[in-house]
């Protein structure tokens, strides 16, 4: 659905001390299949945004190239918008127009026949849980059925292929498990691949099939949740023996396959191994070998921001840097 | 194209009808003008020499409904940089939908904006303040506004989104129209028995003295400066749709 190499985008802005160049995206290769739900994750300022807009046309890349929906980026941008969906951050439902009116137009600028545009607005309104709303100015909707509309605008011509561009923020809790359960059936039942961005780890972890990791403008890890998590420094694993025989119970731990960071507080013995749930029946058995006890023990998977700490050396949450995303954008053309 | 263009043209209709102060409220500073300034015009044109022909009306409306032309269309660019922020320019710029005609449609409400306004202004003169012209006159002056709303427009909607700014663009706006406007003879046309050379030398480099001379001749339905003006019309009309329709196919916008 999606093929990317080298995709890149710099920015140019002047100001008063000259000329200064921002590489946003710096060559990035993407790969989607049909009918994935890829969560692509990355701080405020990764370069997110400025991926999604080069691959939904709105924005010319600098150098690379890339297919989308079957369509070359570069010369045949019409055939991308045509098979796509876009939803944007700020949506861009006007305050004083009326939803089914939005609808109906947003389908005839694809192309479609007035009649069409609204038998296909009318189907999307009870999917997205809109009804009773179309004389509704939309100025008047929630945060989440405004959201629902702006999506619905995204898939008023049935593309194969959605972008969604950070589309829980600034929900409540209860919108935002509503609206991921709207994305799951886009997926599961309309069969449509999804690419969509988001700072939430819990958001990506939650959705995606698979997890693409930007920052910095390139890509720095990608696979499903637990190939991430097992790439990181592995499960932790924590067990409790006799403290008399702590000390033969960490040689035995030792052992196991990629065991590492091993180290014995009392009774109490911790490492790290790839897989925790393999290891774990392994290291029973050669407790039991040696008759020694186990009196209580844990595996934890490492979080997504564990996976984010050891591809970029900080952690998703102190890489916030509000706005930098959006400035740069403007600055291009300023 | 033209569908995309008659796609847009409806949605900003709609939306317009749907909040009509716009009609009162650009239309209070030409009535104003009529009540408060026109009784004013009446004594000097008939004490001074050096006015084209014409009475006090003939000379004040086209001059009114040039002013409209050039304020009224130039804060065209204003909605588009409402749309920007909204992200409602990017969803319709996601779509297979044409560029040019997502411009002209809108170019094209504010053109008919325009219009109602004008005839407003040329329906009230005529019935409270003795307004006489001919009729033909009064069609192609309404004619030359259309092109000057639409050049205006045009021009409005590309700088708008070339300076991104809703701070930095009416102020933008002011500077260049304040001088365009005053050169262009509006309040008191510049002639050469009017004006010091100097001014009348400089009005003479203002497209807009042409349009203006234009608009007057058609209200009298004469000919003196009407070609010249259609000439300069039509030159500037080309130049600023083209410059819109340039600036609203390139990436960023």
């Amino acid at each position: 659905m999606i093929t990317t190499r080298g995709l890149a985008r710099t920015f140019t802005s002047r100001s008063r001390s000259g000329r200064t160049t921002v590489e946003a995206v710096r060559g990035v290769d993407i790969d989607v299949a049909e009918g994935e739900l890829i969560g692509f994750l990355g701080p405020n300022g990764a370069g997110k945004t400025t991926t999604l807009r080069m691959l939904t046309t709105l924005l010319t890349p600098t150098a690379g190239e890339a297919t989308v929906a079957g369509c070359d980026l570069r010369t045949d941008p019409l055939g991308v918008r045509k098979r796509i969906g876009y939803v944007s951050q700020s949506g861009g439902a006007t305050a004083e127009a009326k939803v089914g009116e939005e609808l109906v137009l947003q389908g005839q600028f694809y192309r479609m026949p007035a009649a069409r545009a609204r038998a296909r607005a009318a189907e999307l309104v009870e999917q997205l849980d809109l009804r009773g709303l179309d004389d509704r100015r939309c100025r008047t909707l929630s945060g989440g059925q405004r959201r629902r509309l702006d999506i619905a605008m995204g898939l008023i011509h049935e593309p194969k292929l959605v972008f969604l561009d950070e589309p829980s923020t600034g929900l409540d809790p209860q919108s935002r498990a509503n609206l991921w359960d709207h994305i799951r059936k886009l997926r599961n039942e309309q069969g449509a691949t999804v690419f969509l961005t988001t700072h939430y780890l819990d958001e990506a972890d939650a959705l995606s099939d698979r997890i693409i990791v930007i920052d910095n403008g390139a890509i720095v890890a990608e696979g499903t949740q637990d190939e991430l998590k097992s790439r990181v420094a592995g499960d932790a694993v924590r067990f409790t023996v006799d403290t008399e025989h702590a000390a033969r119970a960490a040689t035995i731990a030792e052992r196991l396959n990629g065991a590492r960071e091993l180290s014995t507080a009392d009774g109490e013995v911790f490492l790290r191994v790839p897989r925790g749930d393999t290891a774990m029946p392994e290291l029973l058995r050669a407790l039991d070998a040696e008759h020694i006890t186990m009196t209580a023990m844990s595996v934890q998977r490492p979080t997504l921001d564990d996976v984010f700490l050891t591809f970029t050396g900080r952690s998703l949450r102190e890489a916030e840097a509000p706005d930098t995303e959006t400035t740069k954008e403007h600055a291009d053309v300023a | 194209m033209l569908r995309d263009a008659a796609l847009m043209f409806n949605r900003d209709a709609r939306l317009g009808l749907r909040s009509p102060a716009w009609i009162g409220v650009s239309l209070m500073q030409p009535l104003l003008y009529l009540l408060f300034f026109g009784p004013l015009m009446e004594r000097i044109v008939a004490s001074t020499p050096g006015f084209p022909p014409g009475n006090a009306w003939q000379i004040l409306v086209p001059a009114l409904v040039v002013q409209l032309g050039l304020f009224a269309s130039s804060f065209a660019g204003f909605g588009i940089l409402a749309d920007i922020r909204t992200g409602t320019l990017e969803r319709f710029r996601v779509t297979p939908a044409s560029r040019a005609g997502l411009l002209l449609g809108k170019v094209g409400y504010n053109v008919a904006q325009l219009l109602v306004q004008a005839t407003l202004i040329i329906v009230v003169a005529v019935l409270f303040f003795g307004l006489r012209a001919p009729f033909g006159g009064i069609v192609l002056t309404l004619v030359l506004a259309a092109f000057l709303g639409a050049t205006l427009a045009s021009a409005s909607y590309a700088l708008a989104l070339v300076i991104r700014n809703e701070q930095a663009f009416p102020a933008m706006l002011q500077t260049v129209l304040m001088p365009l406007f005053l050169l262009s003879g509006v309040m008191i046309p510049i002639t050469t028995g009017l004006a010091p050379n100097w001014l009348y030398i400089i009005s003479r480099i203002n497209p807009f003295s042409y349009v203006m001379e234009a608009e007057r001749a058609a209200f009298r339905a004469a000919t003196d400066g009407l070609f010249t003006g259609i000439i300069v019309l039509a030159v500037l009309t080309v130049l600023a749709v083209w410059w819109g329709t340039r600036t609203f196919q390139k990436e960023n916008a």
